[in-house]
């Protein structure tokens, strides 16, 4: 027609072109890209999670210890509201009309179609009244949460507590989300697998607006809730109870080990606290009281708390000796109100010889620094060093220096110094020589064990020569405990050396011993008391036993802070927790050591347990008597101080 | 032909309907659809019914119609969405920008048919300008500016009518310089510049040894001015140092140009100056003319910005739709995107999400190809007329759908910015689907009587 007319091919390029383009694009966008049809998903589906109930956990003796509470949270979905009496409603739920009308208007600024939660943790009784008024308050629904409830009130350090988990727990164990719960500490964590049992999620679809929609593909990935196990403890809760009371008003620990099993029977760290406290809406507020009170009650003294043995490691040393063949129970040693080499003295207050159970019945400090010379300076070993790393073999196989592989969380390695501690803190490349290390004679020094080491080194010696790994679980519901719980751990030393010691620890509780005050009538008990020294303040007091003495049932620690020595404090608390757990009852000529045990304040006098005290008073306790545990945490802190140490060694 | 037209027309017809019920709960709007597409189909026979020299005589007269409504509904409209686009008529909303369309196709037809008219005439291109221009105004008046651009579309009609092929040369150009304007720095811009001035320098005059001798000049001038900013510490920005740089050079080479009387290098030198210009403006107008919502589109389209939940949360999701579509799609009536509302405007504007998530790629390849096949045979159709006012509004016709088309499709898919233009046939309203009405079957029932005269 027109010149023009081969434009229309252009023009139909054009069309041409921009149709192939989109054809392109709508393949890498549908066909090559598939990510959109995730987000699609993402998109329709919502992930409805059903939390189940948490494990129960019971004593040894089936006591409950921990259950689940109902706790109804009430939620509000704006959209659905519709006008409703608000006076009733405040009156049914105890909040005022204030209070109600904020957390409406929070509620609306959140999301009109999502549902919030506007009162938490309802008592049930309000909850039982709402329920059947429900129909009237349009809009409103609960939602059933469980709660932790501690009915014993005890063996909060135990049992530990739950709380929500934090972006680190998350990242460990994917199948831990936001507004999640978990053990954080004790049972509640070791076990935390078991006890929580397993999630159940539905998979819902929902519009844009979130309204659901129905099932996602039938239900084809929905999972069904699992109910957490239970857990049944080797504690025996009217044990631990008594411990507890035995330790009021005095910071310290107690803890009790079955030797045939390993099992522990009570794992007392006091200060204690209620572990309701840890519980529900003010729990945060709880916490920080606790965190901030100045004794520590969070801090699990039987676990973490690191103190010297003190005398109680004599036995450690004679098994040692007798094993390297240096020492026979019937070899001799003088003491001299001390032991004394140039101008270096360590205090005794014998005048005397003694045979081994008579070192150990008297604690006698000059016998144990000859025979940890000897050991030292056995000629079988090139120099002092080699010996040393030979002895601290040997006290490693007790199970000190090391965490023993127990199912608490937290567990402490306490402190055994290595050789090339000594080299770089005390030789300093000159010769090695027994003399500087011979407060270890003594378990003193550098030395730094847990409440736990020292009550499964009790156990050992009931064993005569054998331990089980201590643990706190008796039996999972669906589970066998651990192997590792079941399998016995010799030391170094041969068990024939055991008995050897054993007589010396029955002399400890008999007249003549060092704590012939704590003897129990009609029971062999073997113990062995102990000071450990405090640089802070007053020395702790400890000591270590078990009983009966032929086939022991029960092997036991105890600590107690600024108890000045072993025989004061510790030796009558182990004694009547002996009594208690074999006999059931304190006789009644022992009513008296109970009494002065249980009212004795070795605390702030009079001030309450759980109270931040004034911050000047703080600032004078912590400089006075912070508690020990710190003693062997700061290693190069110790080589400074234990010249100083060393030259009044006065323990028994 | 009409009927095999007609049929594609009931096949796209078939396939919006049941979408929309499977879309939307109410079946009020479904109703309500196909009521509009009864009465789309009595105006289509009415249209065919009608002799076709009543459209030619009475164009001017529709046109000015159509103004006066345009003009009307800015004084007796109704806001929605922010458009004061709509009159309401006893709950039907008719917008008369949709009416617009084929009123001013008509009369651009109208006036180019005039037996004296010749396309480079001033005169001429002034008349259609304002034919074209006064609509479209009017209708960004109403605040409805994606409705506005669809006149854009009449350049090519009237570049088939002889307007010259340079107007979509730069047209074509002033664009790709406005999107690197937008979307690379000013130096990597100044720099292309320059690059693509040599460079058609040199095609220009073939002479390999000129265009190495002005690089060497160029090159000389930048590292005298780079070691200059660097010695004397004038701390200039690099582009302050490539401008400097390249107004030296560029003196040079117009007193080069001037001695050896070498034409092409002023033409070159204006190209330089006049899209450096362009360039400079274009940010000038994109912040300052553009409003914030339109420019947040543009943005988001060029990957500028981007912000799903926000201003890109159509695009997004709408994507998010297609693409979950994959090759043959969810099936019908199973999309979630599109079931669950996640797609806003999605029985209008986003019409074209429901064929992708629902249909795949095989139906929304089906689409397109449709939609082509259409598009190629208006262009044939046209193209046979014997008069010259069908063939332009034949033109006319398929301009129209194929920027609705386009853009619509184009925004879905993310590769145009957000226009709110509907999909042709596909879109729920009724002025639209009754306008494309107007449009398509006017120009078949010229097509029927194309042997009847000859103008």
């Amino acid at each position: 027609m027109d010149s023009n007319a081969k434009r229309t091919y252009l023009i139909a390029a054009i069309f041409l072109v921009v149709a192939v383009t989109y054809i392109i694009r709508l393949f890498a966008l549908q066909v090559i890209d598939t990510s959109y049809k995730l987000s699609a998903t993402n998109n329709v589906v919502r992930r409805i999670v059903n939390y189940p109930a948490r494990g129960l956990i019971y004593d040894r003796k089936g006591t409950l210890m921990v259950y689940n509470q109902a706790a109804y949270d009430v939620l509000v979905t704006p959209r659905e509201l519709q006008p409703f009496d608000t006076l009733n409603f405040c009156n049914i739920t105890g909040i005022s009309k204030e209070e109600l009308n904020e957390q409406l208007q929070k509620a609306k600024e959140y999301s009109y179609f999502k549902p919030s939660v506007i009162i938490k943790q309802l008592s049930a009784q309000r909850y039982a009244i709402l329920q059947e008024q429900m129909y009237k308050f349009s809009g409103f629904f609960v939602q059933t949460r469980t709660l932790r409830e501690y009915p014993q009130k005890i063996a909060s350090h135990v049992l530990g507590y739950v709380g929500e988990v934090n972006q680190q727990m998350m990242k460990k164990d994917s199948y831990y989300e936001t507004g999640d719960y978990a053990g954080i500490t004790g049972i509640e964590k070791s076990y935390e697998k078991e006890l929580r049992g397993e999630k159940g999620v539905n998979y819902l679809m929902v519009d844009v607006h979130n309204r659901i929609k129905g099932s996602f593909q039938n239900g084809r990935y929905d999972t069904t809730a699992v109910i957490g196990e239970n857990v049944v403890t080797s504690l025996d809760a009217e044990l631990q109870r008594y411990g507890e009371e035995l330790m009021q008003g005095k910071a310290g620990s107690i803890v009790a080990i079955e030797p045939s099993t390993g099992e522990v029977l009570t794992l007392v760290s006091s200060p204690t606290y209620d572990p309701n406290l840890l519980v529900g809406r003010d729990r945060g507020e709880h916490y920080l009281a606790l965190a901030r009170d100045t004794l520590n009650p969070l801090f699990n003294r039987a676990l973490m708390a690191q103190y010297p043995p003190g005398s109680t490691f004599k036995m450690v040393n004679a098994l040692i000796g007798l094993q390297e063949g240096v020492l026979t129970p019937h070899m001799r040693y003088w003491c001299h109100y001390g032991y004394t080499v140039g101008n270096y003295h360590m205090n005794c207050h014998h005048d005397s010889a003694f045979a081994l159970s008579g070192s150990i019945a008297e604690s006698c400090n000059a016998y144990y620094a000859q025979e940890f010379r000897s050991i030292m300076e056995n000629p079988k070993y090139r120099d002092v060093r080699q010996a040393y790393d030979t002895w601290r073999k040997y006290v490693m196989s007790f199970g000190f220096g090391r965490t023993l592989g127990t199912d608490f969380p937290n567990e402490l390695k306490g402190f055994v110094p290595s050789s090339n501690f000594y080299e770089k803190y005390v030789f300093k490349g000159s010769r090695w020589r027994a003399l500087p290390i011979i407060s270890l004679a003594i378990g003193q020094g550098e030395l730094g064990i847990t409440p736990l080491q020292l009550a499964n080194y009790a156990a050992i010696l009931a064993n005569r020569g054998y331990y089980y790994i201590p643990h706190i679980v008796k039996k999972i519901q669906n589970e066998n405990i651990p192997t590792r719980f079941t399998e016995r751990h010799y030391t170094d030393i041969d068990t024939t050396q055991f008995p050897k010691i054993i007589e010396g620890m029955e002399e400890v509780l008999k007249p003549g011993g060092t704590a012939a005050m704590s003897r129990i009538p009609g029971i062999t008990m073997c113990g062995k008391t102990g000071t450990a020294q405090n640089p802070h303040g007053a020395d702790h007091s400890v000591f270590m036993a078990f009983a009966p003495a032929d086939h022991p049932k029960i092997a036991i620690s105890v600590y107690v802070e600024n108890g000045v020595w072993g025989a004061r404090y510790a030796a009558p608390i182990a004694s009547l927790m002996i009594e208690k757990y074999l006999t059931d009852s304190i006789s009644s000529g022992r009513k008296w050591l109970e009494k002065r045990m249980m009212e004795a304040n070795l605390l702030e006098p009079k001030k309450p347990k759980k109270e931040v005290p004034a911050k000047t008073e703080t600032a004078v306790r912590s400089k006075a008597n912070k508690p020990a545990k710190r003693d062997t945490t700061a290693p190069k802190e110790i080589a400074i101080k234990r010249d100083s140490l060393i030259l009044q060694d006065t323990i028994h | 032909m009409i009927l095999v037209v007609m049929g594609w027309l009931n096949i796209y017809a078939a396939v919006y309907n049941e979408d929309h019920q499977s879309i939307l709960d109410m079946t009020q709007r479904y109703g309500k659809q196909l009521l509009w597409i009864l009465m789309a189909a009595f105006i289509a026979i009415t249209v065919l019914i009608i002799d076709s020299k009543f459209y030619v005589a009475f164009a001017y007269v529709f046109y000015g119609v159509v103004i006066l409504l345009l003009i009307a509904v800015l004084f007796f409209g109704k806001e929605v969405n922010g458009a004061r686009a709509w009159f309401e008529i006893g709950g039907f909303a008719l917008q008369p920008a949709e009416l617009g369309k084929f009123a001013t196709n008509l009369a651009v037809a109208k006036y180019i048919s005039q037996y004296n008219f010749k396309m480079h005439r001033f005169k001429s291109l002034a008349v259609l300008g304002m034919l074209i221009g006064v609509p479209a105004l009017l209708i960004i008046a109403q605040n409805d500016t994606g409705s506005a651009l669809v006149y854009a579309v009449f350049i090519l009609v009237f570049y088939r009518e002889g307007l010259s092929g340079m107007f979509l040369f730069w047209g074509f150009a002033a664009s790709v310089l406005f999107i690197l304007t937008l979307i690379w720095p000013e130096v990597r811009l100044v720099g292309f510049l320059i690059f693509a001035s040599i460079l058609a320098y040199g095609i220009v005059r073939q002479r390999m040894k000129e265009v190495a001798k002005m690089i060497g000049i160029f090159a000389a001038i930048l590292g005298v001015v780079y070691l200059m900013n660097y010695t004397v510490r004038l701390s200039l920005s690099t582009a302050m140092i490539l401008y400097i740089a390249t107004g030296i050079s560029i003196l040079i080479f117009i007193i080069y140009g001037i001695r050896k009387r070498i034409q092409p290098v002023f033409w070159v030198v204006l190209f330089f100056v006049s899209s450096l210009a362009l360039s400079r403006s274009v940010s000038f107008a994109y912040e300052d003319v553009l409003v914030a919502h339109q420019r947040d589109r543009i943005d988001e389209v060029l990957g500028i910005r981007s912000d799903p939940l926000g201003v890109g949360y159509n695009v997004n999701q709408s994507k998010i739709a297609i693409g979950s579509g994959g090759v043959t799609g969810k099936g019908f009536l199973k999309g979630t995107q599109t079931k669950f509302n996640f797609v806003p405007e999605q029985s209008t504007d986003f019409i074209f999400c429901t064929v992708g998530e629902e249909w795949g790629f095989l139906g929304t390849s089906t689409v397109i190809i449709l939609f082509m096949i259409l598009l190629i045979r208006l262009l044939i159709l046209a193209e046979r007329q014997r008069s010259r006012f069908s063939r332009v509004y034949g033109y006319g016709v398929a301009g129209i759908l194929f920027f609705h088309f386009a853009i619509n499709v184009g925004m879905t898919i993310g590769l145009v910015p957000v226009i709110g233009i509907p999909l042709p046939f596909f879109s729920y309203g009724g002025s639209s689907l009754w306008s494309f009405t107007f449009l398509l079957f006017i120009f078949l029932r010229l097509d029927a009587s194309r042997m009847e005269i000859l103008r």
